[in-house]
Order: C-alpha cells, then sequence, then structure tokens
C-alpha cells in the first residue's frame, strides 16, 4: 500500500503526521511512503531528509492525494482554499484515512466521508486501555501541550520562576496553580516545578492527589464530599454547591499565584468556566493565565482563542496550537502513534492494512469502514474492582481469572502454632529436671548460658558481614575436632582410623574456614 | 597436666570465639575477630594434643597437614559466587566428624558408666549421630541443588509428610532400642541403623526444599552443624564444644529466621518443603500480565544514568551467574566520578546466602559505604532517578505487596518502581525462581535492557 502524507492547511499548522524516522519504520513494514513537498517544514523536516529515509516526494497536495491508498493526517479533512476543493473530494475512492477527525463534533464530515465509500479512522477515538497506550495520541499531545503551556506563561512573565538569593536582593519563586491533573496538567506541575516555581494544584477527581504530591506540588483541597471521578476517568459535571465552594477556592487563590494555567475539559460538553472577572482583576498586574481550554471555549471568561490578550494587567494566552508550536516533538511523537496503531493493523508487516473490527483497539479507532459510518463503537465492559484514572494509567479490560483456593494441609497447621513447641520444650525440661544427675546438669546450664550469649552476639552482627559468619561459625564448629583428638591414642585401631579421618575432615575445615573468612574480610577493607 | 589448667586454657579458647563472632559487627573490628577465632581454636588444639595424645603423633600431624592444606587451597581457589556451595560442604564435614566421634566414643567411652548416667551418655550419642548425620547428607544434598547438579526444584513425594512423620518415629523406636540394648553388639546395630535413618532424613528434607529457599536450608544447616558440635560436647563432657556448638547453633537458628522473615515464609513451612503458603505447587494463581513490555537500548540507557542524580542498582543473583559484579563496580565507579551519586540497595535473601550479594561486591571492590540493607533504602526510592535492576526478580516483585493470591505475597521487596524511571536488565522474558510474573516489567515507568547481564553492562560502560 501506498501511504501519502499531505501538508497540514489548517492556518498555523506546522505539524506533520509522518517524521523521517517513522517513515523508515513504516517502510520497514513493507509500505511505500509519499509525503508532500514542504510537509515537514514547520517541523523542520525537509524534503531530503525525508527522501534519505526512502519516501518519495509528492509535487503538491492534489497530486500526493491522488497516488494515496492510506492518508495520514494531523487534522481533519477540510476545504483547501487554494484548490477550491474539499480534502475529501481529493482523496481516491475507496481510501483510507487516518487523522484526529473528533467524530462527535464533526457528523457531517463522517457523512461526508461515508459518501466517498472511504474508511476512516480516529486518532481521537483509541480506546483508553492498558495496551493501547503507545497508540494515544491524545495524551501524546496533551503532555506537549502542559509543556508548552508552562513555557508560554514564563516567556509572558515578568519575573524568573524559581527563588534566588543573590547579592543584588532575593528573588521570589513563582506560585502557579494548575486547574485539572490530567496528562496536561500533570506535564505542566512537572515543567513548572522543574522550573523551580511553587505549585499548587486541583482537580475534582480525589484519586489525583497522590499523583500530585508525589509529583512535589500542593493539592489543593476542598472540604467536601463529592468526587468527581465521571465515565472513562474523565471528570464530570459537578453540582452547583460543589461549583460554588470551588469558584470560593479559585478566588482565593487568585489574589495569592501569579500564573494559573487551567486545563479543564468535559467530553462533549463546552469548557467550564472557572476564572471569573473578578478573580482576573484580583491578580496581580503582570500575572499570567493560560487557558488549555480556549479551543472549547476557555474556562477563563475572558479568554480569547488562538491569542493573547491584556486584561486588568494580566495575559491571557488562549493559544490554541500549543503542540503545533512544538511541531519537532509532537509530530514526532504523533507520528510514533500512527505508526503503532498502522503496526496493530499489518500483523504479516506485508504493507497491507486489515480493518479487524474484533480488535478493540481498531474497532474504537474505525470512524467509517468502506462507507459505512461505525461511531460510536460499542462499550468496552470495564472490570468493576478496577478504578479507572486518567492519564497514565488506563483502565484493564481483560476479565480476571477464578483463583482455586486450596486450605492448608492439616501437619503444616498443627506445627505452625506456637504452642505445641513450647508444650513439648516445658514437658521436656520437666522431664530432665526429674531424673537428670548433677554433672549433666552442670552441663546444661552452660549450655542454656551459651544459647543466650549467641543470641545476643549474633544479633549484632552487620547483614553484610552474614556470608564471613557462616564461614567462620563454621571454623569454630571444627573445634569438634578435640573430640578425635582425645581418641586418637585408642588401642582399637578401628577407633583410631576413625578418629584420624574425623581430624582430617575438620582440619579441612578449620584451616580452610578461617582462610576464606580472611579472604572475604579482606575484600570489605575497601 | 593437672585439670585445672586444661579447663582454664578451654574456657581462654571459649571466651575468644566469642569474641571472634562478636568483632563482626563491623568491618573494622571483624579482622581481628578473626584473628581471636584462630587463637583460641589453636590454643584448644594444642593442650588437647599435649594432655590427650600419648601417642601416634605422626599419624595426627599427618592426617592434620593434609586436611589443612586441602582446607586452605579451596580456601583460595573458591569463586565468590560459589561460597554457598563451599560452605554446604564445609558443612557436610562437620556433621560427618559428629558422626565419627560419636562412633568412636560409642566404643570405647573412656570411663564406664551406669545408671542414669549410662543412659543420658547413650542418648547424649543418640542426639550427636543423628544430628551429625542428617546435616551430613543434608548439606551434600543442598551442595549438589547449589551447584546445580540436583535440579532445583523440590521434590515433592506424595504423602511425603508422612514418610517424614515415619522415619522421626522410626529414629525415635530404634534410639530407644539402642538405649536399652542389653549388648554391645545389639546397641552397635541400632545405632548403625538409626544413623541410616537420620541420613534419608537429611537426604528427604532437603531434597523436597526448592531452590528458592536456599539461603534459609544453608543457615539451617550451618545450625544444626553446631547443635551436633553441642551433642557431641555433652557427649564427652567437653564444655568448650556445648560453648561453642551453642553459638554456632543460635548463630544459624537467627539466620534461619531472618531469611524467612525476609521471605515472609513461616519456618515450619520452609522444612515442611516445597514452594507455596499452603503448600500448593501452582505458581501461576497471581495475575497474569496486563499491558506490554517497553525496551529500551544501550545509548539511551547510557543516556539517563548520565543524566541523573540519584542511581540506585538493585542486585540479585542473576547479577552472580553472569559474573558481572566487576562490571557493576566499575559503572559505579565511572558514574559517581560524574558526580551521580550511585548506591546498592540489597535485598536480605538476595543471592543463595545471607550476605551472599555484599561479599560479590566487595569482591569487585564496590565500597562498602555505598551498600545498604533493604530497610536502610526502600523509603527513598520517590527520590531515585534512575533503578538499575541486575538479575534481581522476585525480590523487587510488586506482586508481594499487591496481589494477596501471590506465592510472595508478604514478602518484603525493594520498592523500585517508586523511583523515576526503573531499567530491568534481563536475559529474556522467562520467570524468577518463585516462577512467578512480575508486573514490574509492565509498568508504565519500566524498561526492559534485554541481554546477557555482563554483555550489557560491557556496554554501557563504554556508552557513558
Amino acid at each position: 500500500m501506498k501511504i501519502g502524507v499531505p501538508k497540514e492547511i489548517h492556518i498555523d499548522e506546522k505539524r506533520v503526521a509522518t517524521t523521517p524516522d517513522v517513515t523508515e519504520k513504516l517502510i520497514k513494514l513493507g509500505f511505500e511512503v509519499i509525503v508532500e513537498s514542504g510537509a515537514g517544514a514547520g517541523a523542520n523536516f525537509s524534503d531530503s531528509l525525508y527522501e534519505a529515509a526512502g519516501a518519495s516526494i509528492g509535487k503538491n497536495a492534489k497530486s500526493t492525494w491522488a497516488v494515496s491508498d492510506l492518508v495520514l493526517k494531523v487534522r481533519p479533512p477540510e476545504q483547501n482554499l487554494e484548490l477550491n476543493k474539499h480534502e475529501i473530494d481529493l482523496m481516491p475512492n475507496g481510501c483510507l484515512l487516518i487523522s484526529f477527525l473528533w467524530p462527535a463534533q464533526n457528523e457531517s464530515m463522517l457523512k461526508r466521508l461515508a459518501q466517498h465509500n472511504a474508511t476512516a479512522l480516529s486518532m481521537d477515538s483509541i480506546p483508553r486501555i492498558s495496551r493501547a497506550q503507545k497508540l494515544d495520541a491524545l495524551s501524546s499531545m496533551a503532555n506537549i501541550g502542559g509543556y508548552r503551556a508552562v513555557i508560554e506563561a514564563s516567556s509572558y512573565f515578568g519575573r524568573f520562576f524559581s527563588g534566588q538569593i543573590t547579592a543584588a536582593g532575593k528573588v521570589d519563586p513563582a506560585k502557579v496553580m494548575v486547574i485539572g491533573a490530567g496528562v496536561a496538567g500533570l506535564a505542566a506541575i512537572g515543567t513548572a516545578k522543574s522550573l523551580g516555581a511553587i505549585v499548587r494544584a486541583f482537580d475534582t477527581r480525589p484519586e489525583v492527589k497522590d499523583q500530585i504530591q508525589s509529583m512535589d506540588a500542593e493539592f489543593l483541597e476542598l472540604e467536601f464530599e463529592e468526587d468527581g471521578s465521571g465515565e472513562g476517568g474523565y471528570a464530570k459535571v459537578m453540582s452547583k454547591e460543589f461549583i460554588d465552594a470551588e469558584m470560593a477556592l479559585f478566588a482565593e487563590q487568585a489574589k495569592e499565584v501569579d500564573i494559573i494555567i487551567t486545563t479543564a475539559l468535559i467530553p462533549g460538553k463546552p469548557a467550564p468556566k472557572l476564572i471569573t472577572k473578578e478573580m482576573v482583576d484580583s491578580m496581580r498586574d503582570g500575572s499570567v493565565i493560560v487557558d488549555l481550554a480556549a479551543e472549547q471555549g476557555g474556562n477563563c471568561e475572558l479568554t480569547v482563542a488562538g491569542k493573547v490578550v491584556k486584561k486588568h494587567g494580566v495575559y491571557i494566552v488562549g493559544y490554541t496550537d500549543l503542540p503545533s508550536r512544538l511541531a519537532t516533538q509532537s509530530s514526532q511523537l504523533y507520528a510514533t502513534n500512527i505508526y503503532n496503531l498502522i503496526e496493530e493493523m499489518c500483523p504479516a508487516k506485508d504493507g497491507n492494512i486489515e480493518i479487524d473490527m474484533e480488535n478493540t483497539v481498531v474497532r474504537g479507532a474505525t470512524v467509517v469502514n468502506s462507507g459505512e459510518i461505525t461511531w460510536p463503537p460499542p462499550p468496552i465492559a470495564v472490570s468493576a474492582a478496577r478504578k479507572p484514572s486518567f492519564g497514565g494509567q488506563a483502565v484493564s479490560v481483560e476479565p480476571e481469572p477464578v483463583k482455586p483456593v486450596t486450605p492448608p494441609s492439616a501437619v503444616t497447621k498443627v506445627a505452625k502454632s506456637a504452642w505445641i513447641p513450647m508444650i513439648i520444650g516445658a514437658s521436656a525440661l520437666f522431664g530432665l529436671g526429674l531424673v537428670a544427675p548433677p554433672s549433666f546438669m552442670a552441663h546444661f546450664t552452660v549450655f542454656v548460658l551459651s544459647c543466650f550469649i549467641g543470641y545476643m552476639v549474633i544479633w549484632n552482627v552487620s547483614p553484610s558481614l552474614h556470608t564471613p559468619l557462616m564461614s567462620i561459625t563454621n571454623a569454630i564448629s571444627s573445634i569438634i575436632i578435640l573430640g578425635a583428638v582425645t581418641q586418637l591414642s585408642s588401642d582399637n585401631p578401628i577407633i583410631m582410623y576413625l578418629s584420624a579421618f574425623a581430624i582430617f575432615i575438620t582440619s579441612i575445615n578449620i584451616i580452610g574456614g578461617f582462610s576464606v573468612t580472611q579472604r572475604m574480610l579482606q575484600m570489605f577493607k575497601g | 597436666m593437672p585439670e585445672s589448667l586444661i579447663t582454664v586454657s578451654y574456657l581462654g579458647a571459649a571466651a575468644l570465639f566469642i569474641l571472634a563472632l562478636g568483632g563482626l559487627k563491623d568491618n573494622v573490628s571483624a579482622r581481628r575477630g578473626n584473628l581471636y577465632g584462630i587463637i583460641g581454636m589453636t590454643i584448644a588444639i594444642l593442650i588437647t594434643v599435649i594432655a590427650f595424645v600419648s601417642k601416634n603423633h605422626n599419624l595426627l600431624i599427618v592426617v592434620m597437614i593434609a586436611g589443612g592444606v586441602i582446607g586452605f587451597v579451596l580456601s583460595l581457589r573458591v569463586k565468590m559466587t560459589q561460597m554457598p556451595e563451599l560452605v554446604a560442604i564445609l558443612h557436610s564435614l562437620v556433621g560427618l566428624a559428629a558422626v565419627l566421634i560419636g562412633y568412636a566414643n560409642f566404643m570405647d567411652p573412656g570411663v564406664e558408666l551406669v545408671g542414669v548416667e549410662k543412659t543420658i551418655h547413650q542418648i547424649e550419642i543418640f542426639i550427636g549421630v543423628c544430628i551429625g548425620a542428617l546435616t551430613f547428607t543434608g548439606s551434600v544434598i543442598a551442595y549438589g541443588k547449589l551447584s546445580a547438579i540436583i535440579s532445583g526444584r523440590p521434590l515433592m513425594l506424595p504423602a511425603r509428610h508422612w514418610l517424614n512423620l515415619a522415619l522421626f518415629i522410626g529414629v525415635i523406636v530404634v534410639g530407644t532400642r539402642f538405649v536399652g540394648a542389653e549388648s554391645h553388639t545389639d546397641a552397635l546395630l541400632m545405632l548403625i541403623v538409626m544413623t541410616a535413618i537420620a541420613m534419608v532424613f537429611g537426604v528427604h528434607m532437603v531434597a523436597a526444599i526448592g531452590g528458592a529457599d536456599m539461603p534459609v536450608v544453608i543457615s539451617m544447616l550451618n545450625s544444626y552443624s553446631g547443635w551436633a558440635a553441642a551433642a557431641t560436647g555433652f557427649m564427652l563432657s567437653n564444655d568448650l564444644l556445648i560453648v561453642t556448638g551453642a553459638l554456632v547453633g543460635s548463630s544459624g537458628a537467627i539466620l534461619s529466621y531472618i531469611m524467612c522473615r525476609a521471605m515472609n515464609r513461616n519456618f515450619i513451612s520452609v522444612i515442611a518443603g516445597g514452594f507455596g503458603t499452603s503448600g500448593s505447587s501452582s505458581a501461576g494463581a497471581a495475575e497474569g500480565y496486563e499491558g506490554e513490555v517497553q525496551t529500551i537500548d544501550i545509548a539511551e540507557t547510557a543516556h539517563l544514568l548520565n543524566n541523573a542524580s540519584e542511581v540506585m542498582v538493585v542486585p540479585g543473583y542473576g547479577m552472580a551467574m553472569a559474573q558481572a559484579q566487576h562490571a557493576v563496580s566499575e559503572i559505579a565507579k565511572i558514574l559517581k566520578a560524574k558526580g551521580v551519586n550511585v548506591r546498592f540497595g540489597i535485598h536480605p535473601v538476595a543471592g543463595r546466602m545471607p550476605g551472599h550479594m555484599n561479599v560479590l561486591l566487595a569482591e569487585a571492590h564496590v565500597p562498602y559505604d555505598i551498600v545498604f540493607e533493604m530497610d536502610e533504602v526502600n523509603d527513598d526510592f520517590p527520590s531515585i532517578d534512575v533503578s538499575l535492576i541486575i538479575g534481581a526478580n522476585d525480590t523487587v516483585n510488586p506482586s508481594a505487596q499487591d496481589d494477596e493470591d501471590s506465592p510472595i505475597a508478604g514478602m518484603p521487596v525493594l520498592e523500585v518502581w517508586n523511583s523515576e524511571t526503573t531499567i530491568v536488565l534481563k536475559r529474556g522474558m522467562a520467570a524468577g525462581y518463585a516462577g512467578v510474573d512480575n508486573p514490574l516489567f509492565v509498568k508504565e515507568n519500566t524498561r526492559m535492557l534485554f541481554g546477557d547481564a555482563k554483555e550489557s553492562l560491557d556496554l554501557l560502560i563504554k556508552a557513558i
């Protein structure tokens, strides 16, 4: 099959759906790759790099689309103003398309694709399960968005992020508040922390508290019982009381913090308004708000999508193309996500795509199949035991096997009970006390006391020296040689030879034991 | 020679032995301790020879020198990775010696004993020979398992608990007849039968214990060799043997306890054989893998290590098997020179015997002040940038904490997954000694560096 990668025509879109590295991998899978001339320019990938990786270069959009069996894109197909044609019309009949498609918001486009007898897979509809993490483009783009948000904030912010004590005085660290601790939020927290800022974060889902704290940021808690976790790890719309409490928290924080980064989104609905005009007004002059929800209406009332505006002395960054601003990085990650999807559909590595509707991942991603709209896909059964969480940890889908329970065997159960040895010990001692002669008792006393000495001395041994301990105890237990030495002068030849042999083997132990102990202890000298 | 002089010499030797063991509390005093032990042993043997050996001096000298030379040569040539095997074989010699001395003493007790004293003496012989015999054969089997001559898998005979019980009862019965025997020949016969039964018991007991439990087994046999010496001491009315035997016995017992606690296994269940909390041999009941492993290559690993500020190396027996300890030491040295804080985290049962990893690292000249026990560093993982897992598997398995049904549930483990990135060096995806899947490998922040540990590390040395 021939894979075609056209230049993105959406305004200011600098990303490209494949990179020279990934092109090489696609060719290894058996595909041919054609890249429109200049497609990678915005991401700093020149045509020659693609050619060196084995791709051919398409002269223009029309010719590139026309020869492709599978087209890879970043943005959904739209009207090409230059050619005065919709990109879908540039597709050959029966062509495949993989791109971000946002099927929920683009029903008419789906219909158009269906009419064109196309097969389309949407990178934003990949199911959120463990094994599909490497295909998850939403997460990889959100990660970049969170990072870039902090970089943009720092470029508009007039001070350092990290605190310093300099000869010219003390520099206070910046205080950053991140709203929403999903992939983007966590990336923003991490980036802000690594720049040295003091970071606080808020999220309606209590389970992200650990994640936030593990990044050394403060989790802002509401004194509220409501759990904001909704379906599929996303947040849900909260009750009015909760929202009021939330807004009060933000208002209080707005007076204190220098930078606010908001990432709050609800699937299928406009972004919730969390930062009001009054809150912006209450912020110090020179503060910065970066609104990652700008494209969905914005979390701040004063956000202007696609622009940076200054209101009440505060910079409000409403860029909707943050991943595109880091085009080299995001193209690389996005291209890898797409590659992983293609690899999933090309098990034979022969350059052919198989749409296997039994495959959960492929089924979820396929929105149009050979002219038939297949979106939305059937819901995936989620095992009740596991709580789904957003960003990173994905939901497990495979059912858990039934584990057989075997009761412990009777013998081990009896033996494990501590009473048995104690009773046996006590009876033995008692019996001993009744019958034993004094000579024996003298030795027995020595024995018992030695056990106590042994117990106390051995617990003090450093664990790193346990092996030399074993070799030295082995050597000194060969004191048993004395027993053989005393018998050596016996008149009975059998006894003499038994003793001689015993002396022989214990000598091995004595010399060997002390010597190997010495050897090991030398090594610990360091 | 006055009796009291002998007693005083034995007392001095006993004191020196206690000081020898006490000296092992740290590296500095340890070498002095070894010296004390040697002096104590020398005094005891010299005095005994002077006092008791009236003839056959030549024979004595010959066998002592022969044994000494063999022991010395062995000690110099043994590889540190073979220490468990050496210790096992040496234990067997102590056990055998106890048996031989028991027989010798039985044949000629030196003094005629009657009545209760005679009975007690017979019992002492009986116990000494019994423990000696099972230590002997048990240690030989342990040696076999450790040097892979015998399979590490536990020998699970059907009704093995009943077999053990039968052997135990058999020993008691024969022992009773031995003690109550009328004629010398009868008693000798009983002694021989009892020795045989004890030997079979020793073989069966150790054969039934899985290779994964070897640290416990070796500690246990170490303990038994001490009790055998103590029993011989009772038999010979020799307090030095009793004291020494008690010291060694308690030492082994404490080590066994430490090992069992480190594996979260009950000692009885280890001895009862097999691997598994309820004696079940299924290791696959734990949750299987969900997710796929992500691999990493040498260049990326080197990159991560170079940019880290805190690195924790977690070695396991696999490192010893691959003879990779010198390469690890080299890497630690290079990284430390670059300002990376490299530490080693040792799990108590890493390796095949207590303290094994420490010895291997010491041999590779890893400074002992960067080698830590699990308890000392387990809380530090969240601040570690890179955890490097070399040849360790069960000791870093999160199932021990998360999965109640896992065969290793409850075992304390090194929480390496809390570090920023975990890199696991492994030959392939085969299961570890416990035969349990390890969810560590599919965690999001874990990367697998496949290949032989030594080769990978050698390449890594060049790359960083």
